[in-house]
């Protein structure tokens, strides 16, 4: 048969959206525990939130689902979001303005153009916020979060990868690039091409140690984040870089003192430009979960003042591929009639909606020919005059006789 | 094996028919007098030409209906800016047909870099004809907030006044007009061989690539800079007085003609400027006038660099169906230039309705209906409404015509007498809509008392010379 679906999505089944809901259960309870509370931002939003420097990097731009709305004569672009971050940005300055801290958190799908069509092009994450603070406790609690609700999820194994783009900011300002072409490498560090920055170093060699430290030896404490500070203050100090590193050394202690081991990886964090602070992704088995970091600049890119936020999003596709157990609700009762006749039917819409009511989900049988998955299955026999029930108990093969609804519900007994 | 080789009509049919004499390939109704689409060529007979606009060609080769194709590169680039993994392979630069694309500002608006457009808190406004590579410009320049106006021509008549940018090819002969300033080269084109991706693949082109090849010769060379011609540094109307003026819009084309001979009749005269051909004068006192497209004019007009356009009720009529609250109304008819929008198909084919189309497409016997048009949004709403399920539209850039059978199912297209449909062996099997020259305007009209005084005069003219007809 030949697939109507669009190439590059997904269907989500019965037992996909099992997980799905899973997930989104234990992410919400989680983030609601710690504070935080639901938004949902359109899928429409307009391109020029995402286009200037210090949002998405170009490479992400070209890949947009941009188009002109039924109203966009102006020539101006809508896009399908293709993040989540930028649209909460929006939203906090545009509702929030004052609170200080938002906590904000939200399930929704984000849009990207994939070439072969193997990867969806729409992609769900969950995603949490904190807009208002600037202490790097706020980027501590959101990696815990992200940890709490992964291990909420019986994810292990998850390695935590731990980058600044403060201090590879610091580090390209050292070497007399434009601001244009601070962009282009702090983009090519972060994709993983460490070969750009080292080509720069040629500008100041008095950093070549430390940059070639920096990436060849991935660092696993704050210890190591000391070392190389000790290394990049000579000859002369740099105060950006120091208050960078200071930041960077004050998170891994936190997260060594909270017994969360991470890895010192600085080419992490692909694709957004808008991270100014720490940067940080979750992997499982060489594959990302998910990551986020804090984005000093954005809120200020987007007309709302000098507010300072960070936060994280998980991809609730890779989180499914992962989790090892999710509730299910299966139908347990089946009712099903043995009378012929429209006049028994208003009884077996009430006895499926007094075992409802008791907590049952229950099925109203509309013609299974197989065998069924039921615990119980409550067959109304005799004539409309004079209904009776037979309940039979599949777990214990047992078969009870009963004379009226209630006495159903009593045989199926509430649910636990 | 038949191979199917697609052909550029407009300024590069000339160069090519001589590259194609030069192979050993002689076409006959290769020119600009045929009237035919489908060249001949006797000497390979396994050889399909047909003759598209330069711009469909990319599109055709990239579905996979035409193996090769022969196009300016900038049409290549166009097409992948948006869609890049089109299955379009650029094979050969032909090396003839060279122009540069340039974004291009206007001098008198004092940019000499993109550096302040970048942060400016206002959008950035780009026309062109290549709305593709603009976007793609704006992206990868960090406009902070830009809009494309996607023009079917004209695009270097936009600045100043009616856009900050326009991206424009320039050859050597089609100088920039001197007071546009080249701010970045975009691009630089020339003829090109491209393949379907899966014929290059799997199908043995070589037969016609020696050939090619064998005749062709590619001088690299860096672009020139931009040329200009000669003349005043600033455009015939500045921003400040095309603002200040009622902002009316007139036809190039074959519809100026008859234009002219309406306003004439109106009592109202059009005077040619010869350094600004696209700003000519005119006599009423109040009004300024720009020569741009009747196809770009409804969204001009909606997005409010203009207050009045003589254009079609077929091009209004287009525009309403993509944007259906668009603030865009028709004034006046102006009874000239009238022609029928119709749904035509091959001669050949067992359908005289739409309903004949659809029972054809619920039988199974047609999987999919091809709608070919340059007007498409009337296409696209027009399978919509007629539940012509499933389509897929085809946009198309000039001889339409061509397309019906080979490349498409449907066409919709404009036809004053039906005969040159009839000619290529087409019928018409619905007519869409009746279309004449009309006066459009915004639904609320200028902001100006005495502007709203002008249009009023302007319209009261118009009708007083269509009743002396």
């Amino acid at each position: 048969m030949e697939t109507q679906r669009c190439k590059g999505s997904r269907d989500l089944l019965p037992e996909d959206m099992a997980k799905f809901r899973h997930i989104e259960h234990v992410f919400r309870s989680s983030c609601l525990g710690w504070g935080y509370e639901e938004i949902r931002t359109p899928t429409l939003e307009y391109l020029h939130l995402f286009t200037s420097v210090g949002t998405l990097t170009p490479e992400m731009l070209s890949r947009v689902y941009s188009f002109l709305d039924w109203d966009g004569w102006s020539g101006e672009r809508v896009v399908l979001r293709p993040d989540g971050t930028i649209p909460a940005a929006r939203l906090y300055i545009e509702n929030l303005a004052g609170v200080r801290p938002a906590r904000l958190f939200y399930v929704e799908n984000v849009f990207t153009f994939e070439e072969t069509g193997r990867e969806s092009r729409e992609r769900w994450q969950c995603g949490a916020e904190i807009v208002g603070s600037a202490r790097p406790l706020a980027d501590v609690e959101l990696i815990a979060l992200a940890l709490d609700v992964l291990d909420k999820l019986g994810i292990q194994g998850v390695r935590l990868h731990l980058s600044h783009a403060g201090v590879i900011a610091s580090l390209l300002a050292r070497l007399g690039l434009t601001s244009a072409e601070q962009a282009e490498a702090f983009n090519r560090i972060l994709a993983g091409n460490s070969e750009s920055l080292r080509d720069l170093i040629g500008a100041a060699p008095q950093l070549k140690d430390a940059v070639s430290l920096l990436f060849e030896v991935k660092g696993e404490s704050a210890g190591y984040l000391r070392n190389l500070q000790a290394l990049l203050g000579r000859p002369s100090p740099d105060p950006d870089l120091d208050a960078s590193m200071n930041d960077f050394i004050a998170i891994a202690d936190s997260l060594t003192g909270l017994r969360h081991e991470y890895e010192i990886d600085i080419a992490t964090g692909k694709g957004f430009e808008y991270y100014t602070g720490i940067i940080f992704r979750f992997y499982l088995d060489g594959r990302v979960l998910g990551g986020g970091g804090r984005y000093d600049g954005l809120v200020p890119l987007l007309g709302g003042g000098a507010v300072p936020a960070s936060g994280f999003a998980l991809r609730i596709d890779r989180l499914m591929e992962h989790i090892a157990a999710w509730e299910e609700v299966k139908p347990s009762v089946l009712v099903r009639s043995e009378v012929d006749g429209t006049a028994v039917v208003p009884l077996c819409f009430e006895v499926a909606a007094l075992l409802r009511k008791a907590g049952h989900a229950v099925e109203l049988d509309q013609g299974y020919t197989g065998p069924t998955a039921h615990r119980w299955v409550v067959s109304l026999q005799g004539t409309a005059a004079s209904p009776r029930f037979a309940v039979a108990d599949r777990a214990s093969g047992a078969t009870v006789q009963a004379d009226s609804p209630a006495q159903v519900v009593e045989a199926v007994g509430k649910c636990s | 094996m038949q191979l199917k080789l697609a052909l550029p009509k407009g300024r590069l049919m000339a160069p090519t028919g001589e590259l194609l004499r030069s192979a050993g390939l002689e076409l006959t109704g290769y020119d600009e007098q045929s009237r035919s689409y489908r060249p001949q060529c006797r000497d390979m007979p396994g050889l399909f030409t047909k003759v598209f606009h330069e711009k469909d060609i990319p599109i055709q080769v990239a579905i996979g209906n035409y193996d090769l194709g022969i196009c300016g590169r900038e049409w290549v680039e166009e097409l992948l800016a948006k869609y890049p993994s089109s299955a379009v392979v650029k094979v050969r630069d032909l090396g003839y047909g060279r122009s540069d694309l340039y974004v291009v500002t206007s001098r008198s608006d004092g940019l000499s870099t993109l550096d302040v457009l970048r942060t400016r808190a206002g959008a950035v406004s780009i026309a062109s004809e290549y709305p593709n590579l603009a976007e793609q410009f704006a992206l990868r320049h960090r406009l902070k907030r830009f809009k494309v106006f996607p023009l079917w021509g004209s695009a270097a008549a936009y600045p100043p006044e009616n856009a900050d940018l326009a991206l424009v090819a320039q050859s050597p002969d089609t100088p920039l007009y001197p007071w546009l300033v080249p701010l970045s080269h975009v691009l630089r084109s020339s003829a090109c061989l491209v393949a379907h991706r899966n014929s290059w693949r799997s199908r043995d082109l070589s037969c016609l690539l020696a050939r090619l090849c064998a005749v062709s010769s590619v001088t690299e060379s860096d672009h020139t800079p931009a040329g200009r011609a000669d003349g005043p540094g600033t455009p015939a109307v500045s921003r400040a007085a095309w603002d200040s003026s009622v902002r009316l819009a007139l036809p190039d084309g074959h519809q100026r003609e008859p234009t002219l001979a309406c306003l004439r009749k109106a009592g109202i005269h059009i005077r040619d400027n010869s350094v600004d051909p696209g700003r000519p004068g005119i006599s009423v006192p109040g009004v300024s006038v720009k020569v741009i497209r009747p196809q770009d004019m409804p969204l001009q007009v909606a997005n409010g660099n203009l207050d009045l356009a003589i254009t079609g009720d077929d091009w209004l009529y287009d525009h309403l169906c993509r944007f259906p609250t668009s603030p865009v109304r028709k004034i006046l008819g102006l009874g000239f230039g009238r022609v029928r929008v119709v749904a035509v198909v091959s001669g050949e084919m067992p359908v005289d309705s739409p309903q004949d189309l659809r029972d054809l497409l619920r039988s199974g016997r047609l999987g999919r209906l091809r709608v070919a048009s340059e007007y498409c949004n009337i296409a696209d709403k027009y399978a919509r409404d007629n539940h012509l399920s499933p389509y897929r539209l085809v946009p198309t850039w000039g001889a339409s015509e061509a397309f019906l059978p080979e490349d498409a199912d449907v066409l919709i297209e404009n036809t004053q007498t039906g005969r040159t449909l009839a000619q290529h062996g087409l019928k018409i099997i619905d007519t869409i809509l009746e279309s004449t020259g009309c006066l459009i305007g915004g639904t609320t009209g200028p902001d100006t008392a005495s502007a709203r005084e002008v249009v009023d005069s302007l319209v009261r003219a118009l009708e007083q010379g269509m009743a002396e007809d």
